[in-house]
């Protein structure tokens, strides 16, 4: 590896478009949301202005996004996010080890299809999942057929987990699948040739080992699932709407644009803890991968 | 061992068990029913949830629709635009960090990693601001098109390219420096040998993440609901716009067309991807 000093105008030419960009259409918007989250509407002449702000004015936005009213919001953002998370390990686990431990010349086929919908844009596949399951869709015109409901199934949240789960799926079988490949299978070999259970040999062996692939699915689901609006839009409905949502709220309706970006920041926050946990986990279960 | 085990029924064959298959099976039903339902009612003759006929009707009456057809060859033109972009700044980002020790590195490159794990919505509210505050939002709303989709193209590259970076950072990872000295050794200039040696080790990465930045990009709703001023629709904020009116065929229509985009460059990545086309 070379030492920037010694050609730096190679380094610069290569590395200022993409820091240049990343400065401008990342870090400046999102410093200046930053400041709006602690601004508030500026009062000219008695009257409050729509364009103009008093910057760094005031806590209140984030004490209005404490008001019980959000904090259901983002608490529900947070269980349905560990829930839908939680489905997606218990499914995609089984799902990956099958991929892992079939015969060479159909693994890559098997993870293809398992994985495609990945490339399916996310709003195609809310509304597919929507216009099964709404009351005159295929669902239930199939039990129909044998008599049963139409039941509503669609506007609670089960329909939210369920459409989280449907898109985020590949998501959580894509690291798991690529850390259980790396897997030494003489482990296993060796913890069953020493009298071990399958079941005990999972807990002890497998599930450990592969623990790192474990967390970054985790993460790599959890995080998109806190902060989705769309699922929760077009299949929860109203009364299933989470932070996402209301974020979105407050800037194409509601017009109260600091306490959107407190919002937002609020579950940027929420993020990062995410981000920092996994860090921290993953540090420790390392003296298991070693 | 008292009793021969028969192929498959091994202690590790995991694939080959009932209740793995049985889920197996399930999930690819959970997965693609949806999908294959949206697309078979894409030829259905009218517009309830019930099979009425097989017709072509509703392609032929989305591509005669203007607004349709205007949010598609946006969404084209801006994923073509953006892609060019975005591969030319991630494949130089990748070879600072590739190539250069420099202070801060660690820093530098998580940094460039932001607009991966940030959520799209922060992203795009805070875009959307930037937009609106420094009058691009409203600037370029009369500008002649293609120009008047230059906040959603460079919202687009930002964070594409991030994605074209690490692609093709992997790929400069098993590239071995000899092969830069030779071609010196011989007598090539630092710009012969870069045009010459290192471009074409990375053509596949270029590709791949191209083909990358350009299903993001043509994918991409959240952040481009934000950014996107009034009268510049891409096509998922049209499907959008038509979800929230309610069902209708000519959804499923235009949507079916823009898997098929998807998928069809989603592959040829793959395919350009495989290690053994890529001449390891």
């Amino acid at each position: 590896m070379d030492d920037w000093k010694d050609f730096r105008r190679v380094f610069l030419t290569l590395a200022s478009p993409g820091s240049l960009w990343m400065l401008i259409f990342f870090i400046i918007p999102m410093t200046f949301l930053f400041v709006l989250s602690f601004s508030s509407k500026a009062i000219i002449n008695g009257e409050t202005s729509t364009t103009a702000y008093a910057y760094f004015s005031t806590f209140d936005n984030y004490f209005a996004s404490a008001g019980t009213s959000y904090l259901v919001l983002l608490w529900r953002a947070i269980w349905t996010s560990a829930i839908a998370t939680f489905v997606c390990l218990v499914l995609a686990y089984p799902l990956a080890l099958a991929v892992c431990f079939a015969p060479p010349r159909w693994r890559p086929i098997m993870l293809l299809l398992l994985i495609l919908p990945f490339w399916i844009n996310l709003l195609i596949c809310t509304y597919a999942m929507y216009s099964i399951f709404r009351s005159t869709g295929v669902v239930n015109q199939a039990l129909g057929l044998v008599g049963l409901g139409p039941y509503e199934m669609l506007n609670n949240t089960t329909a939210v987990i369920m459409g989280l789960v449907y898109v985020y799926l590949p998501f959580m079988i894509l690291p798991l699948y690529s850390t259980i490949e790396k897997l030494d299978r003489s482990f296993l070999e060796a913890s069953l040739d020493l009298g071990a259970s399958q079941a005990r040999t999972f807990w002890s062996v497998t599930w450990p080992l592969t623990l790192p692939g474990v967390i970054t699915g985790i993460i790599l689901v959890y995080i998109p699932c806190l902060g989705t609006f769309l699922t929760s839009d077009i299949l929860g409905g109203p009364n299933n709407w989470t932070i996402g949502n209301a974020i979105q709220n407050q800037f194409l309706e509601a017009n109260n644009w600091p306490f959107g970006a407190a919002l937002s920041f609020i579950l940027m926050y929420a993020t990062f803890i995410a981000l920092i946990i996994r860090a921290v986990v993953a540090r420790r279960s390392k003296g298991v991968d070693a | 061992m008292s009793k021969q085990l028969k192929p498959g029924q091994g202690p590790l064959d995991y694939a080959r068990r009932p209740w793995i298959m049985t889920l197996f099976a399930g999930v690819l039903v959970f997965l693609y029913a949806p999908i294959a339902s949206l697309i078979a009612f894409s030829f259905n003759v009218d517009k309830s949830g019930v099979w009425h006929g097989f017709t072509f009707m509703n392609y032929v009456k989305a591509w005669h629709n203007e607004a349709i057809f205007y949010a598609l060859s946006n969404s084209i033109t801006i994923a073509i635009l953006s892609t060019i972009f975005s591969t030319i700044f991630g494949a130089m980002t990748a070879l600072a960090l590739w190539r250069f020790k420099f202070p801060f590195k660690n820093a530098y490159e998580g940094f460039m990693t932001l607009p991966i794990v940030v959520p799209e919505i922060c992203m795009g509210i805070s875009l959307a601001m930037f937009f609106s505050y420094t009058g691009m939002m409203a600037g370029v709303r009369d500008w002649l098109w293609p120009f008047n989709l230059i906040n959603i193209i460079f919202a687009h590259i930002a964070f594409c390219f991030p994605f074209v970076a690490v692609v093709v950072r992997a790929r400069l990872q098993g590239f071995n420096r000899q092969l830069e000295e030779a071609s010196k050794d011989l007598g090539a200039t630092e710009t012969q040998t870069f045009m010459n040696v290192l471009v074409p080790f990375m053509v596949p990465s270029l590709v791949a993440g191209g083909l990358l930045a350009f299903t993001l990009s043509l994918d991409d709703f959240v952040i481009t609901l934000f950014s996107s001023g009034p009268g510049s629709v891409t096509f998922p904020v049209k499907i959008y716009g038509m979800v929230k009116r309610g069902v209708d065929m000519q959804i499923n229509a235009a949507s079916t067309i823009l898997i098929v985009i998807t998928l069809a460059a989603t592959l040829l990545a793959m395919k350009l991807q495989a290690p053994n086309k890529s001449g390891h």
